[in-house]
């Protein structure tokens, strides 16, 4: 570890905090229905598209109603994607001539993106055309980031209910965070990455005749627009199959920093936009505080593991210093370290760095981060799951004061926690049990390229990815196959629709529970000890249960490494 | 009963909750505890292993079965340690029911006939609306409402209280229960229940938990279990294949060994104790609830709402101070008050002769044998004595001893008004002292505040609960009585509607309130309160509304049933949190030791130097049978509530039972794995 590298961490974790406070009023403002300066700009827009689409943008929806609206809009999207990757082979904007996806790969392409969860198993460049990377991939980074956004906001208003049923209306919501948010903001991180070198165009690649006179194809395409939503919507999935290590996704350190900042741009807002909500800023302070420690904690041993590099080599070849196998040399290890974290934390998967080659500790983090799903987390999702945590420990501690638990003055009762506990059960079901199945047949076992130890991990790596819709991979195991394209879809599908389905119903009955008000015999959950408290149950709750099957993995490599 | 139920633990309840414990092994009353059944079914498979070692495929060395024997014995013994948790608390209830049933046998009733006599009934065969005659000494045969006469009844057999009441036809004493005793006179009672829903057969019904439901609160935390148990499940179950992968196995013992540790047992088998001890400690303070859930409401009540007279005041005005007038001594004012309620009676006469003798001046009444006594009346409004030498002693209401002095031409001071006025503003009543025509001054007589309620509203306020005080007095006086005793808020003037209002009120609010009542106009109000705790005293009606009766007729009660609602979720709070805490340790004995002769790196998480994988294994199940035991006691007592705010105790409880819960197992799974080393049981 550096001087510089551990100050370039900090101020970076510094800027995004930073922003994230404005950001985080302005969404405020935009959805709890303020009227603010930028209106006379969007109102025509919006109230054409309201007209254009037969929307009553003053009628208000129920959860079930919500509900019923994004799950419509998600299938018939998912629908459309898969259409596009089957048929792109015929349809225009294919200057490279490539061919339609194999159905299973379709599939496993389509929901992946409609999911925000961005696991690719195929290799950009080579397998989507200019139209799927647009209408397929570009246009589902902007939805499906806008879908989990407004599941948040829609919990956030039931949150603060005393009484109604009523949290908003899903076409409107997902209308303005369009309009006033996502497309606005890709629109200028474009326009900045095109000027730092980032391609942009609808040619065909480039035939280039090197030096040595070979003929070199290289790939290129609109790069620029797809990355800035890839970030901003803690989405990650790349355009090209290196991802952001690849020099046209990510040219230099400088975009590798903005990249970060913009995955976790919007997370972190929506902390703040949070504690307005509830009316409650300390109460963002101590999510800040201690969700910002587990980011660094994290960031820290996955740097300080990379730094080590790898006592095995060391002996072997006399190579010392840091681990440098998988890293990119315009990044070196403290900002692959932090883009790690980073991207595992907000669950978008863009990947600067291959996973897979990271020292045992540095690969347990990232998949620790997935696993627990609530450090800051992705757009909009993250905040739910953070919400599901504080529900159990607030049960737990509220139990413990001598009171029917509440939180923010709503009663926790026997329904909430039933459906808490079952957004917390999906978690392990979908990654556990898919790794059994992988690890004890033929179809799952065939495809991995590292058996052994580091061969559970990939497999583990894959499925909490998967289930976390994080989209990030080990590389070293090959997913297109029939086996793991519909077993990693299905695991994405129900990582993202049962969670967000068990806390809208949730929303619908604590919508409808009177808020009762503070006392000093309320547990109060905007103070340090709470935070600890929610800390200790995300822990223990939600990282020990992956503690056995982490041990046969990174934590068994690890002691291999260093003792074995 | 209250006084049998006091003793705990008896031989008897023990042996028979032993039994018990193996009856509900039953897997029709197990499946009831989802977390213990899967315990159950863990000990039924070890037991097909311990005969059968290689029923599900593998290699397993010769002496396999004797390393299954003792999973399956522990295993057995965890499930019955829990069953016995259960047994014992519900055991106590059976003993506090058989006591109450020997007093409902055997009852006979004088049952009025259509011409006028009566006729010798079995009590069992009465039913609402018969007419029953009971005569001094006989037990009243059924609960009913007293229509003509006035007798002394003893209720001990009910409240455990030896001093015997009066019930008499009219009026909020009117109500009898059957089973007690009535002790002189002779009243004739209408029979208000049918067979089998007296209140005696629905105490018998509550002290067995027969008619026990889970609670909201405990229903919620079943649920949470449940999911807990399932992800374990899940954890277990997934091992196998990972382990199979590189080439190792894991037999099915210890699998089983590491899901009954990591599932929450000890609250599971601890949660329906803790429920039916929290109901017992309620009965034990002589309230019965009529259902768990009122219980837990008490503990969530937000807003307590407490009649002044005989809840928060002693309910009688009692001399406070002397307040002399014109040109009179204090000194001269205390004789003549006292002179003027020696022979005074009532309750008031009594604390102005106790005020006398603290200032000093102490009358017999043995000196006066020949003088005369006047006793108050409504219509003098004066009362006092008169001596054989024509002296006059009087006291009572100023204006009528103005006019008593004016007729006698006597002089009226003119700071008398001023005076007068002082102490009922204060909210206190003034009586005037007068010796024959001599106006001496004023007696301040005032609304006692019970010792110690200060106190407890300061810890009600500690516990975020705010109090009103409800009061038919006028608002001076409610305001001064208010300040006194340290409650929030206060009604005066109240009607019953008032408090209705004032209910519902607060329960718009989205707050519980509680509140205690005894008469028929209290009955509304009774019932729309979230806790409405009746006494014993009170109507039928009154006490059918409640959802609470308390047998010693003591409103503020109500305070120690908050307690025992609070203590009952934490209780369940603290040990649920120490099941879980107790985890962490248990998977540092448990996956290096499973994973010994796959992944042999594991190794290094042996931070607890455990003999060898059989030793740590069996150490961390035993420990974690051993700790069911253990807390029984805590489980039965509950966990000690000080009124604190919400985030102190949240750090005490945490420290003590989260932290605690991490570190104990460490320590007690070291201890039994020296122990089963030394006997040898680590190298079988």
């Amino acid at each position: 570890m550096t001087l510089a590298g551990t100050i370039g961490i900090l101020a970076t974790i510094v800027i995004i905090l930073l922003l994230s406070i404005p950001m985080g009023k302005y969404l405020y403002h935009v959805f709890s229905g303020d009227s603010t300066r930028m209106d006379h700009v969007f109102h025509p827009v919006e109230n054409g598209l309201y007209r254009l689409m037969g929307i009553n943008a003053s009628s208000q929806m129920d959860w079930k109603a919500y509900i019923k609206s994004m799950l419509l809009v998600n299938l018939v999207m998912l629908l459309f994607a898969y259409l596009i990757f089957r048929l792109q082979g015929s349809l225009p904007l294919n200057p490279d001539g490539i061919k339609s996806m194999p159905w299973d790969l379709a599939f496993n392409t389509a929901v992946s993106f409609i999911t925000n969860t961005n696991w690719q198993n195929y290799a950009g460049e080579q397998s989507l055309s200019y139209l799927s990377q647009m209408l397929g991939i570009t246009f589902l980074q902007f939805t499906s980031a806008a879908t989990g956004f407004v599941a948040a906001i829609a919990f956030l208003r039931a949150l603060v209910n005393n009484k109604s049923r009523w949290i908003g209306n899903f076409w409107v919501d997902f209308i303005k965070i369009h309009t006033r948010v996502l497309l606005p903001l890709a629109t200028i991180l474009a326009i900045v990455f095109v000027g730092l070198g980032l391609p942009e165009t609808l040619a065909g690649a480039a035939k280039v005749h090197t030096l040595s006179g070979l003929l070199q194809t290289i790939s290129r395409g609109p790069v620029a627009s797809l990355e800035a939503i890839k970030q901003l919507g803690t989405n990650g999935g790349g355009f090209f199959n290196a991802n952001s290590a690849h020099p046209f996704e990510d040219p230099s350190a400088l975009t590798s920093v903005l990249e970060i900042i913009a995955m976790a741009l919007i997370p972190t807002a929506l902390i703040t936009t949070f504690g307005m909500f509830i009316k409650n800023r300390r109460q963002a302070l101590i999510l800040y505080v201690f969700l910002t420690g587990v980011l660094l904690v994290g960031t820290f041993v996955i740097y300080s593991s990379e730094a080590s590099g790898n006592p095995m080599v060391s002996h072997a070849l006399g190579i010392y210093g840091p681990n440098m196998e998988g890293k990119e040399m315009r990044f070196g290890p403290a900002l692959s370290s932090l883009f790690t974290g980073a991207t595992t934390a907000f669950t978008t998967g863009a990947v600067n760095t291959m996973h897979d080659s990271l020292t045992p500790l540095g690969g347990l983090i990232p998949m620790l981060f997935m696993m627990f799903n609530v450090i800051f987390g992705g757009k909009g999702v993250g905040l739910l799951n953070i919400l599901m945590y504080l529900i159990i420990a607030v049960f737990l501690s509220g139990l413990m004061v001598g009171r029917t638990p509440e939180i923010f003055g709503k009663k926790i009762e026997a329904r909430e926690i039933k459906l808490a506990t079952l957004a917390l059960l999906v978690h392990p079901f979908i990654i556990l049990v898919p790794t059994a199945i992988a690890l004890i047949t033929k179809a799952g076992t065939s495809p991995i390229l590292n058996p052994g130890l580091h061969g559970i991990s990939e497999v583990l790596y894959a499925f909490t990815s998967a289930a976390a819709n994080n989209g990030s991979a080990f590389a070293g195991l090959n997913g297109n196959t029939i086996f793991y394209n519909l077993m990693l879809g299905v695991v994405m599908l129900i990582g993202r629709y049962v969670s967000i389905i068990a806390m809208f119903a949730m929303a619908g009955s604590l919508a409808q529970k009177s808020i009762i008000p503070e006392s000093v015999g309320t547990l109060r959950t905007d103070t340090w000890s709470f935070g600890g408290v929610f800390l200790a149950v995300v822990v223990i709750v939600g990282a020990l249960t992956f503690f056995p099957a982490l041990s046969v993995g990174p934590i068994a490599e690890y002691f291999h490494m260093w003792i074995g | 009963m209250a006084i049998s139920a006091k003793k705990s633990m008896t031989g008897d309840i023990v042996r028979g909750a032993i039994l018990a414990s193996l009856t509900k092994m039953d897997p029709r009353i197990m499946i009831k505890n989802p977390v213990m059944f899967v315990v159950e079914i863990g000990f039924v498979i070890t037991l097909v292993l311990t005969f059968f070692p290689d029923v599900f495929g593998g290699k397993y060395g010769p002496n396999e079965w004797i390393f299954n024997l003792i999973v399956t014995v522990v295993l057995f013994i965890t499930v019955v340690f829990g069953n016995f948790a259960e047994a014992i608390a519900e055991g106590r209830g059976k003993a506090q029911a058989e006591a109450l049933r020997k007093t409902k046998t055997d009852l006979t009733a004088q049952r009025s006939k259509t011409d006028g006599t009566y006729e010798i009934v079995a009590a069992s065969m009465l039913k609402k609306g018969d007419i029953v005659r009971v005569e001094a000494l006989q037990m009243i045969p059924v609960d009913g409402e007293v229509l003509q006469g006035l007798g002394s009844v003893d209720e001990s057999a009910i409240t455990g209280e030896s001093a015997p009441v009066i019930r008499g036809a009219g009026g909020d004493f009117s109500s009898v229960t059957g089973g007690t005793k009535l002790l002189s006179d002779e009243l004739i009672i209408k029979a208000t229940v049918d067979p089998g829903e007296s209140f005696l057969d629905k105490m018998i019904g509550l002290v067995e938990g027969a008619s026990r439901q889970k609670t909201p609160n405990e229903l919620a935390l079943s649920v949470l279990l449940a999911g807990l148990t399932m992800i374990f499940l899940i954890v277990v179950i997934t091992l196998e294949p990972l382990a199979h992968y590189v080439n190792g196995s894991i037999d099915v013992a210890t699998l089983i060994a590491l899901l009954v540790c990591l599932i929450p047992t000890t609250i599971g088998a601890l949660l329906s104790a803790i429920g039916i001890a929290g109901m017992d400690r309620v009965i034990r303070f002589n309230v019965i609830a009529k259902s768990g859930k009122a219980v837990e409401a008490a503990g969530d009540v937000n807003t307590l709402i407490l009649d002044k007279t005989g809840t928060i005041t002693i309910g009688n005005r009692l001399a406070s101070e002397f307040v002399p007038v014109g040109k009179h001594q204090r000194e001269e004012l205390v004789e003549v008050a006292v002179m003027s309620s020696l022979f005074d009676e009532t309750p008031e006469g009594r604390s102005i002769i106790t005020l006398g003798k603290e200032l000093g001046v102490t009358k017999e009444r043995e000196s006066y044998h020949d003088a005369e006594n006047i006793e108050f009346s409504a219509d003098t409004r004066m009362s006092g004595m008169d001596l054989a030498d024509g002296t006059v002693y009087r006291k009572g209401a100023v204006d009528a001893i103005k006019k008593f002095v004016n007729s006698r031409g006597g002089q009226i001071y003119p700071d008398l008004d001023e005076k007068t006025d002082r102490i009922a503003r204060e909210g206190g009543t003034p009586l005037a002292v007068v010796k024959s025509s001599e106006l001496f001054g004023l007696i301040y007589l005032k609304d006692i505040v019970k010792p110690g309620m200060r106190e407890r509203f300061d810890e009600l306020r500690k516990m975020g609960i705010k109090t009103v005080m409800c009061t038919g007095d006028n608002p001076l006086t409610a305001a001064t009585i208010a300040l006194e005793a340290g409650v929030d808020n206060f009604i005066a003037e109240a009607k019953p509607e008032d408090k209705m209002r004032l209910i519902k009120e607060e329960q718009a609010l989205g707050k519980l309130v509680a509140m205690s009542g005894d008469g028929t106009n209290d009955a509304p109000a009774l019932a729309q309160a979230d806790v409405g705790l009746a006494m014993n005293t009170g109507t039928a009606a009154a006490k059918e509304a409640g959802n609470m009766v308390d047998l010693d007729s003591d409103p503020t009660k109500l305070i120690e049933v908050v307690s025992i609602g609070k203590q009952l979720l934490i209780t369940r709070g603290a040990i649920t949190t120490f099941s879980i805490a107790n985890d962490v340790a248990k998977y540092f004995a448990i996956i290096p030791a499973m994973f010994a002769s796959v992944v042999p790196e594991l190794r290094a998480l042996n931070i607890m130097f455990l003999t060898n994988s059989k030793s740590a294994i069996l150490s961390a199940l035993i420990f974690n049978a051993l700790i069911i035991p253990f807390l029984i006691p805590l489980a039965m007592r509950g966990v000690k509530y000080r009124p604190m705010s919400a985030t102190s105790l949240l750090m005490r409880n945490i420290f003590i039972y989260g932290f605690g819960g991490v570190i104990t197992p460490f320590v007690g799974i070291k201890v039994i794995d020296i122990i089963i080393t030394w006997l040898g049981v680590a190298h079988l």
